[in-house]
């Protein structure tokens, strides 16, 4: 068990100090987060309710977290080191659970800003808003490794992740705003907790079979 | 299962589905009764909710081959899956047609997101749709037929927890305004429903076995000229 | 005829139309399907004659 533990951690370790050294993702992770909610200014009319703020901000955290989930596996197919980790005597869901965890770092170095940066130019961020973020994250790594995984193998990776992701990211939407405007939020977390349990074993149990040639 | 076996339960599918469906319409249009509120309008009942329980059906049974490939690893179960996605999705978008029409007589609209099961299948279509597109960037093999088969999984997770945020969306997103008479249907009503629901699965069921067969005959063809050339 | 029938019957004619317009796809796909066949019939047969 240990051993599983301390393959994930390895890998996730690994995926942070090159992105420490290359500074390739998340810089523009952070950047595209605040030119986003910038634009959502001037997409919204005039006197728009927190609904839509709201809206424009898990909108704009999705397609952030996209830009991590596109680069997740890029360093990989490039060296064609995927192979060689899959070939490796650890468990392969141990990659996943890697992957994952550092796509998860990502996330919140993203957030740290995008949550500041929204609550100044529209909404105070409420302890419910920062929950469904949390759990969000959560739904959004674990499926979106996996769906990363399967893309990375195809063509038109780029192009083919958002499509496969932007569905099953739907659900996370609702319990994300949701638990931001609603006047009964545990529903809605609540929502969010079930969907991460179920997709994370899903994900986590069918990982070998989409990265095993 | 012989040959002979195998073509005669594909023909004999193909009969039931022809007399299915002749005699769930004509119990549609000639004997079920009028609805009081809705008028014959409500008929489209005995199509569109056929055309969706068959779309899940089917979406399920790709569920369970894709389970079937990756437990055994199996090869044939991937076409198997593949051609079970597809009519999901034939289905499916016959679902959205019909359910689109249906709102339009009903409420003067082509679209109305309070609709749960349509925007559900919004939401499936989407995500099958996104499975072809897999299926197509990736190079045949192994490794796609287990990719997707782990995505067909994901798909059929997907259809309670989609439902659920439906559910849980329709608090923030709509007031529900429009509503349709539930299910409180007479014996009559609920007998040509069973009919026609039968006589779609069967459709189904023959336009998957033809389908199927066409697959097979193509990678068997496909081999074979690899064989000769 | 009311606008409900007419309502109905487009939705009943979407269902026939999408049942006959597969049964086009399916006819064109055989068609190929024996044009392959007679190809490698063809193909073989030379392959034959060649051996013998």
């Amino acid at each position: 068990m240990t051993g599983y533990l301390a393959d994930a951690a390895a890998l996730a370790r690994k995926d942070l100090i090159v992105e420490l050294r290359t500074r390739d993702t998340v810089p523009a992770m952070l950047l595209f987060v605040v030119a986003a909610l910038v634009v959502f200014h001037f997409a919204l009319p005039a006197e728009s309710s927190r609904l839509a703020a709201s809206g424009m901000l898990w909108i704009a955290l999705l397609f952030t977290a996209l830009l991590a989930l596109v680069r997740a596996f890029v360093g990989e197919r490039d060296q064609g080191t995927l192979d060689g980790l899959v070939l490796a005597p650890c468990d392969r869901s141990a990659i996943w659970l890697g992957k994952t965890l550092s796509v998860l770092a990502f996330l919140l170095f993203a957030e740290a800003v995008a949550l500041p940066a929204f609550a100044l130019f529209y909404e105070d961020v409420t302890w419910e808003l920062v929950a469904g973020v949390a759990l969000a994250n959560v739904g959004i790594a674990t499926v979106g490794t996996l769906l990363g995984a399967m893309a990375a193998a195809a063509r038109a990776r780029e192009l083919l992740l958002p499509l496969l992701f932007l569905p099953v990211a739907i659900p996370l939407v609702v319990g994300g705003v949701g638990a931001t405007v609603d006047d009964d939020p545990g529903r809605y977390l609540a929502f969010l907790g079930l969907y991460d349990l179920i997709f994370a074993i899903l994900s986590w149990a069918s990982f070998e079979y989409v990265v095993t040639e | 299962m012989s040959t002979s076996l195998r073509n005669n339960g594909a023909a004999l599918l193909s009969l039931s589905a022809a007399a299915l469906l002749v005699a769930g319409l004509s119990l549609a249009i000639f004997w079920a009764p009028e609805d009081a509120d809705q008028g014959i309008s409500q008929k489209i009942f005995y199509v569109h909710v056929p055309v969706a329980l068959t779309s899940y059906a089917a979406f399920f049974w790709a569920a369970w081959k894709a389970l079937r490939l990756l437990w055994t690893g199996e090869d044939r179960y991937d076409l198997e899956s593949y051609t079970a996605v597809h009519m999901g999705v034939i289905f499916g978008v016959l679902t959205l047609v019909t359910g689109s029409i249906w709102a339009k007589v009903s409420w003067g609209q082509w679209w109305v997101w309070s609709e749960r099961q349509l925007t559900l299948f919004l939401i499936l279509f989407l995500f099958y749709s996104a499975y072809f597109m897999l299926r197509y960037s990736t190079d045949p093999g192994p490794r796609r037929s287990r990719t997707s088969a782990v995505y067909a999984l994901f798909g059929v997770a997907l259809i309670p927890v989609s439902f659920l945020a439906i559910r849980l969306a329709e608090g923030l997103i709509h007031p529900v305004v429009f509503k349709r008479d539930g299910p409180d249907m007479e014996g009559s009503m609920f007998f040509t429903f069973c009919v026609c629901f039968l006589a779609m699965l069967a459709l189904a069921g023959a336009l998957y076995r033809v389908e199927l067969s066409g697959k097979r005959i193509d990678a068997n063809l496909r081999e074979l000229r690899e064989r000769l050339a | 005829m009311s606008t409900g029938e007419k309502y109905l019957w487009a939705a009943y004619l979407v269902v026939f139309g999408a049942i006959l317009i597969y049964v086009v796809l399916i006819t064109l796909k055989l068609g190929r399907l024996e044009r392959e066949l007679d190809s490698l019939v063809d193909l073989a047969s030379k392959r034959e004659a060649g051996d013998g």
